[in-house]
């Protein structure tokens, strides 16, 4: 469970002061789809940072499954990114060097998973995403939405209940973006909590819940009736 | 996988730039490890050498007053006697072994038809261990009997010998002429290393007889100079002092006066060179790390400029759940690589260097003091003692940057 209670996020920027977030409210349930959408500058990346906790609010309190997390430490954030947040960015964010196998291994390198066992589920998880035969590949040899895939295992790698997207369609074309998202509707029906953070209304069309930011407030809050039933 | 494979892969991306950095480390640990073996093979040469000159004595021998005393004036020589020595020995009982000297000067010596000059000495049978005049096989040193029966044997320097005898000629029974009188010859010094460590040249120029007969024949009723050896090293001193203030009351001086009586403490002074000499090597050691230091530099700023090169990496890290504590821990791991791997190649270097050195059939004279380097296990302990500590010096500031990465800018970085 996800509370966000007035949350404010505060940059400094030289001697201005911009808010990119200003005293949001809000609470995302396990097992939800929700859509973010907004124009750029409206402050998506940054709730997007802070319910993946990359980042602590300045004013206001986060709550995640009970837990305040504006008071952690760096130490204790990364655990809980570790464990409960799975990421997929935009511009995939993949180990260059690493093969994608060792890529969905990471997380579970900082989650001290055996070895025996990291390989084996790194393998599953790439079998799931339609990746079984690509494991030993190396980004740079693979298609865009190959990599996006990787990064989807990667984000499944510890089990967490919630995965944050941020524009995970972005960067590739209509076919691949429309694979990705069927591969969200599956974990969605799996329980799995889904944030997606998008500009792409296609994308907001799968979704059960739409949120809109505007200028660092929730503009709209919908449930979306006309999102198909998995 | 981890930090080792991304630091293969940091090799392979960046071969030039690991090469020049590992190179820096190489150099210095070369020149660390070649300066401390300089060091000790300098210190071993210098101990040995030193060594030729004998052990664990103090010579002493009669001067002039510098102080006024009793009524008596300044510059007054004192003659020390041969009773002296008995007195010595029934009073001070920090003493092990007393023994006179005579020191003639240089003297002919006459095999057949052939004449040698060697520096002709009066020894007691107690200077052959003090001094190390040890004999060559199947040769031995004035002994007891010799020294009471005033008997006409003489112990020859290794170098008297090659030139009255021949190089490597056993003497041993054959008999010599000295100042018409014939001398048997007992036995020939072991060559001594370095400088040969006598007192007034090398050791191996000198003819040796004893004290007793060298007395008889030279007719003289004063003696020179007194060599002894105290029970224990550190008595030494207090010998002296005994000695001092015993012939102070015979011979009428003051006993604080330090002019009357010299003295050469062979004891004192070995623990002073040793140090000298530990000093020296300390310099090297330090110079060599100096240098070990500005490569240690190159390294902290080569992971500098990694960690820049890969805070976007760092990112993503951080967002699946790295602690700073694995960040900290990969970027010292690298910078401890880096410094390992070079400086192996650093000590490989050196080594090769050495032997090189160490086979050059150098005959020169300043080799005898310089001796050749050697490197030993303490010092590989030292040198990687001090590799390690510069290696996690230059990795633990780069990586406290990398740990403090806010990983939100990092993954928006290009």
């Amino acid at each position: 469970m996800i509370v966000f209670d007035q949350v404010s996020k505060e940059y400094n920027m030289g001697a201005v002061k911009v808010t990119a977030l200003d005293e949001v409210s809000l609470r995302i349930a396990p097992g939800e789809f929700v859509a973010v959408l907004g124009p750029s500058g409206s402050g998506k990346s940054t709730l997007m940072n802070l319910i993946g906790c990359l980042d602590t609010p300045s004013h206001g309190s986060y709550m995640l499954d009970g837990e305040p997390v504006g008071r952690l430490k760096r130490k204790e954030l990364a655990a809980i990114r570790n464990r409960k947040i799975g990421f997929v960015f935009q511009n995939f964010n993949l180990l260059a060097y690493a093969t994608a196998v060792e890529n969905v291994e990471l997380p579970m390198i900082y989650g001290k998973v055996s070895t025996g066992e990291r390989k084996r589920r790194a393998k599953e998880l790439l079998e799931i995403v339609g990746l079984g035969k690509r494991g030993s590949h190396r980004p740079s040899e693979l298609s865009g939405g190959e990599r996006q895939r990787v990064a989807i295992a990667r984000s499944l790698a510890n089990q967490p209940e919630i995965i944050l997207a941020d524009e995970p369609t972005g960067n590739l074309d209509s076919k691949s973006g429309g694979e990705i998202v069927d591969l969200f509707g599956n974990l969605h029906t799996q329980g799995k909590t889904l944030i997606i953070v998008t500009h792409d209304d296609r994308i907001a069309a799968h979704c059960k819940r739409v949120i809109r930011l505007l200028d660092g407030k929730i503009d709209s809050d919908t449930l979306n009736s006309a999102a198909p039933v998995n | 996988m981890s930090a080792f494979i991304e630091y293969f892969y940091e090799i392979k991306k960046e071969k030039l730039r690991m090469l020049l950095t590992m190179l820096g480390v190489c150099w210095g640990m070369t020149n660390i490890v070649l300066m401390l073996s300089v060091g000790e093979g300098l210190y071993r040469q210098f101990t040995r050498s030193f060594r030729g000159m004998g052990e664990g004595f103090v010579v002493f021998w009669a001067q002039q007053t510098s102080k006024p005393f009793a009524g008596l004036g300044i510059g007054r020589r004192i003659r020390l006697s041969e009773e002296d020595l008995g007195l010595i020995r029934s009073r001070v009982p920090e003493i092990a072994k007393i023994s006179a000297e005579i020191e003639v000067g240089e003297q002919e010596l006459k095999l057949a038809r052939s004449t040698v000059m060697a520096s002709l000495c009066g020894y007691g049978p107690a200077y052959g261990e003090m001094r190390f005049f040890f004999p060559e096989a199947g040769g031995r040193f004035i002994n007891d009997v010799d020294e009471q029966q005033k008997r006409r044997v003489i112990f020859l320097g290794n170098n008297v010998r090659d030139k009255l005898f021949g190089t490597g000629v056993d003497p041993v029974g054959r008999i010599l002429l000295f100042r018409g009188i014939p001398f048997t010859v007992i036995g020939v010094m072991v060559k001594k290393y370095g400088v040969g460590g006598g007192e007034h040249g090398n050791d191996g120029d000198l003819a040796i007889i004893p004290y007793s007969t060298c007395r008889t024949i030279f007719h003289r009723d004063w003696v020179g100079a007194v060599m002894f050896s105290p029970r224990t090293p550190g008595e030494a001193e207090a010998a002296f002092k005994g000695i001092r203030a015993l012939l102070a009351a015979k011979y009428r001086f003051d006993p604080t006066d330090e002019a009357a009586l010299g003295h050469f403490n062979a004891i004192e002074m070995a623990g002073t060179l040793n140090n000298v000499f530990r000093g020296i090597q300390l310099f090297l050691g330090l110079v060599g790390a100096l240098t070990l230091i500005i490569a240690g530099i190159g390294v902290a700023n080569i992971m500098y400029v990694t960690v820049r090169e890969r805070t976007r990496e760092i990112g993503i890290k951080m967002a699946v759940g790295a602690r700073p504590g694995y960040i900290i821990g990969q970027f010292v791991t690298e910078a401890l690589l880096t410094t390992i791997v070079g400086g192996a190649f650093g000590v490989a270097l050196a080594l090769g260097m050495i032997k090189g050195i160490r086979s050059l059939p150098i005959q020169h004279e300043v080799m005898e003091y310089l001796g050749k380097p050697v490197f030993s296990a303490m010092l590989a302990l030292i040198c990687t003692t001090i590799l390690t500590f510069i290696g996690l010096l230059a990795g633990v500031f780069p990586a406290r940057r990398a740990s403090r990465v806010d990983p939100v800018e990092a993954l928006r970085y290009e």
